[in-house]
Order: C-alpha cells, then structure tokens, then sequence
C-alpha cells in the first residue's frame, strides 16, 4: 500500500537527532513490548511480514505521533483481537476471563534465547532466477493496495542486478494470499539521477533488495 | 524498574510523562492477559530483554570488523558470506543468515537504511538506536546521503561514491569502515576499541588512533 510507512524520499522531517548515547529502553514498557511480539510471533499465528503488514495500516496521524515501540504495542493488541487470541474487554478488564485457545507454540524461557538469532526466510526455488548479475532491470509501476517490499521511489526505475540473494519467502503473497511462497531476491542498483532527476548529487548510487515479481527486463 | 521510569522523564516534558505512564499500564494489562490465557510466559520475556540490555550490542561487530582489519583470510570470508564466517568466530549468539558485510574504500563509503520499517542487523550491532527509526533518517538518506552524513559530522570527499543499500528484505548489513592511519600493530581488542555503531552503520567513521581509549 501507498502508506505513511513508505518514507524515502519524503521531505520536511528535519534534522537526524542522534544523542551520542542512548539507553537500551527509554521506558521499561518499552523491552516488555519488544519481548512480547517476539515470543507471541514465535507462536505462528502470524510472520514478520503480516507484522509489518499491521504496522503500515495504522492510521497515517497515529504512526507519525507514535514511538516505534508503540507502534509495535498497537500492533500486537490489533493482532491479538483480530487473531481472536483475546478479547476487547479482556484487554479493558487487564485479565483473561477464560482459557486461551490452544496455539501451535508458546516459547518457554528454555526456548527464549533461540528466538535472538533472526529466523531464515530461504525456501527451495520453484525455477531458476530469470536475471543475472549485470542485467540491466526496470522495476514495476505497481501500486498494490496490500504489502509490498517495493519502495515507491524506486518504481518504474531502471537499474543493474548486482547481487542475486537467493530464493526467499515473498511478502506481497505473504500478506494477501496467505502463502509462503518462493522468489529470488537481487539487489538493484540505481543511480541517484535515475531516483531524483537530472539535478541529483551524480556519486550518489542507491540499491534496494527486490524480489523478482518486482521487475522485468529493461527494454 | 519504577526507578528507570522515573530517571527517564528527568529533562522530559511532562506530556511525555504522562504518555509513558499510560503506555506503562496498556502493555501490563496486556502482557497479564495474555500469560493468563498461556500464550506468553513472563520468564522468556525476562530472557529476551536481559539479552538486549546487556549482551547483544555493537561490541559484537565491533570485534568482526578488528579482526577483518587484522586477518586477511578472515576478511574475504567476510566479505563473501558475513554470516558463515561470522559463525566461525564462536559467539555466544548464532548470527542469522544473509548478513552482507559492505567494505568501505577511499573511492566508496557505504551507508545502510530501512526506508519502509527499521530493519536493522540486531544479532551484530545490538538494539537500533531511535534516530535509525526515525522519519528523518528513513526518509532522507536514499535522497540526500551527503546532507544526512553531515547531521552526523562526517564529511567525505567531493569525489567519492556513497553507496546507500535500502534494507528491503530479509538480508542485513554492516558496514566495515576504513582502519583509521596510525594503528599498525594494533591488537584486535585495541582495533576493536575504534569501531563504533555509527561506522557500522555508514553514518559514521571509525575513530582515529589518537580516539582510543588509553
């Protein structure tokens, strides 16, 4: 989806503020959300690109207004409504008033640990990659209304495959079909006059991580 | 942990205070329903954020860039499969796969940004600071590199190519920044002394010979 989320490119959001130090959390809630979306996505009942999914559809005021762990808080209690894991007026009430379902996997502290190591999304290709290293690509002018790992800056822009990163579970079937489904990924590299006009600063070189239903041949 | 949120809302506005006290009872209620439910045990919780607060941070790519910049072998291996070679090293963390390692040159500075989310490479560099999350840095480093470079300090050469790699799947980076002049000799735990976040990221150099802690 064209949303909030999409951010390159945009201006008017000032200047990068990084303090020479920061706290791991600024707030304890703030490491209790964090933990809680990793232990309750190690449950299955959802993968990191319907998580992604349910950030971006936050309204557009409410992502700009909030802080990154609170987008992750809301998203979890969205999802956990909408996973039918819980209840609006167990969330109100700050106690179950039953049961939970039976889920695939609830990690136990023995397990946690496993959970830092970042999950492998490879799967076994369905065919060979269709691009090649060097191969001169133009990305999609596609605008889905569901999820998608395509930039808006970089559609309908051409640039050069320089690296094939294997077969991987593809986010836009992920969330709108419900399937983990194979595509080769590459890196695409566009020059920054190709991004930003004629103007651009001309050393600047710019690559995103495309999947390969993302683009075809340059013609 | 009462303490902690109180030293956080020093120097803080008191609408932020409130908006943290609110968010403080928002993620208990939730957290309690959910483990009475038997979805969530607290103690794996307790796991994760212990990991993050005091073992998983930029010490760990701190200590694979010294040793890339003092074992040549090591760097190719690097450079051609950061993740395998990294496993080589015997972390206590496994370090996922499809980590990129991107070298910096004289002629190419590289720089690494989520301009969707905030993918960040955790398992190497630790928790990602709030301006890498930040809608300034996501929306202004595939736009103007230079201009982002200089809110940090950093100023290169007219001449050299900067590199900005969009974190848009499933693959990581860190950046190997240039051994600063002067360390020749060096052991790897003083190199890795110089090797900041920042320079892992691309938003940073590493720090000259004379920056070493003594």
């Amino acid at each position: 989806m064209n949303g909030i989320h999409d951010m390159g490119g945009m201006d008017g959001f000032g200047k990068i503020e990084a303090p020479p130090a920061e706290p791991p959390f600024h707030a304890e809630w703030e490491g209790r959300v964090l933990a809680l979306n990793r232990v309750m996505q190690a449950t299955g009942e959802w993968n990191i690109d319907v998580g992604r999914w349910w950030i971006e559809t936050l309204p557009p005021a409410e992502y700009l207004a909030s802080s990154y762990y609170r987008k992750w808080f809301v998203r979890l209690e969205r999802l956990c409504l909408a996973r039918g894991l819980v209840t609006k007026e167990e969330i109100a009430a700050g106690h179950a008033e039953g049961p939970g379902r039976k889920l695939r996997r609830v990690v136990p502290a023995s397990e946690a640990a496993a959970l830092l190591s970042r999950r492998n999304y490879d799967l076994a290709p369905r065919a060979a990659a269709r691009f090649k290293v060097g191969d001169r690509v133009t990305t999609k002018n596609m605008h889905p209304v569901s999820h998608t790992r395509l930039p808006r800056f970089a559609r309908g822009r051409t640039g050069t495959i320089e690296r094939i990163q294997g077969c991987h579970v593809y986010p836009d079937a992920t969330v709108a079909e419900g399937v983990e489904r194979p595509e080769w990924l590459y890196t695409v590299t566009f020059d920054g006059r190709e991004l930003w006009g004629p103007d651009a600063d001309p050393t600047v070189k710019v690559s995103i991580e495309a999947f390969e239903p993302y683009i075809e041949l340059a013609k | 942990m009462a303490d902690k949120h109180d030293d956080h809302d020093h120097g803080h506005g008191h609408d932020h205070g409130s908006e943290l006290s609110e968010m403080q009872l928002r993620v208990r209620a939730l957290e309690t329903v959910l483990t009475e439910k038997g979805y969530v045990d607290p103690k794996a919780l307790d796991v994760i954020i212990e990991a993050y607060e005091k073992r998983i941070g930029p010490h760990i790519g701190a200590k694979v860039v010294a040793k890339a910049w003092t074992d040549p072998g090591f760097k190719q291996a690097l450079l051609a499969d950061a993740s395998k070679a990294i496993g080589t090293l015997g972390l206590e963390q496994k370090v996922g796969d499809h980590l990129i390692a991107l070298e910096n040159t004289k002629d190419t500075h590289h720089i690494v940004v989520c301009t969707l989310c905030s993918c960040y490479p955790w398992d190497v560099l630790g928790l990602p600071p709030a301006w890498y999350k930040s809608a300034p840095y996501r929306s202004r480093t595939v736009k103007e590199p230079r201009a982002v470079l200089a809110d940090f300090g950093v100023t290169l050469p007219a001449d050299t190519t900067i590199r900005v790699w969009d974190s848009t799947a499933e693959t990581r980076f860190i950046v190997v920044p240039m051994r600063p002049a002067g360390t020749e000799g060096w052991s790897e735990e003083k190199l890795a002394g110089l090797v900041t976040r920042d320079a892992m990221i691309g938003t940073g150099l590493a720090k000259s010979a004379d920056g070493a802690a003594p």
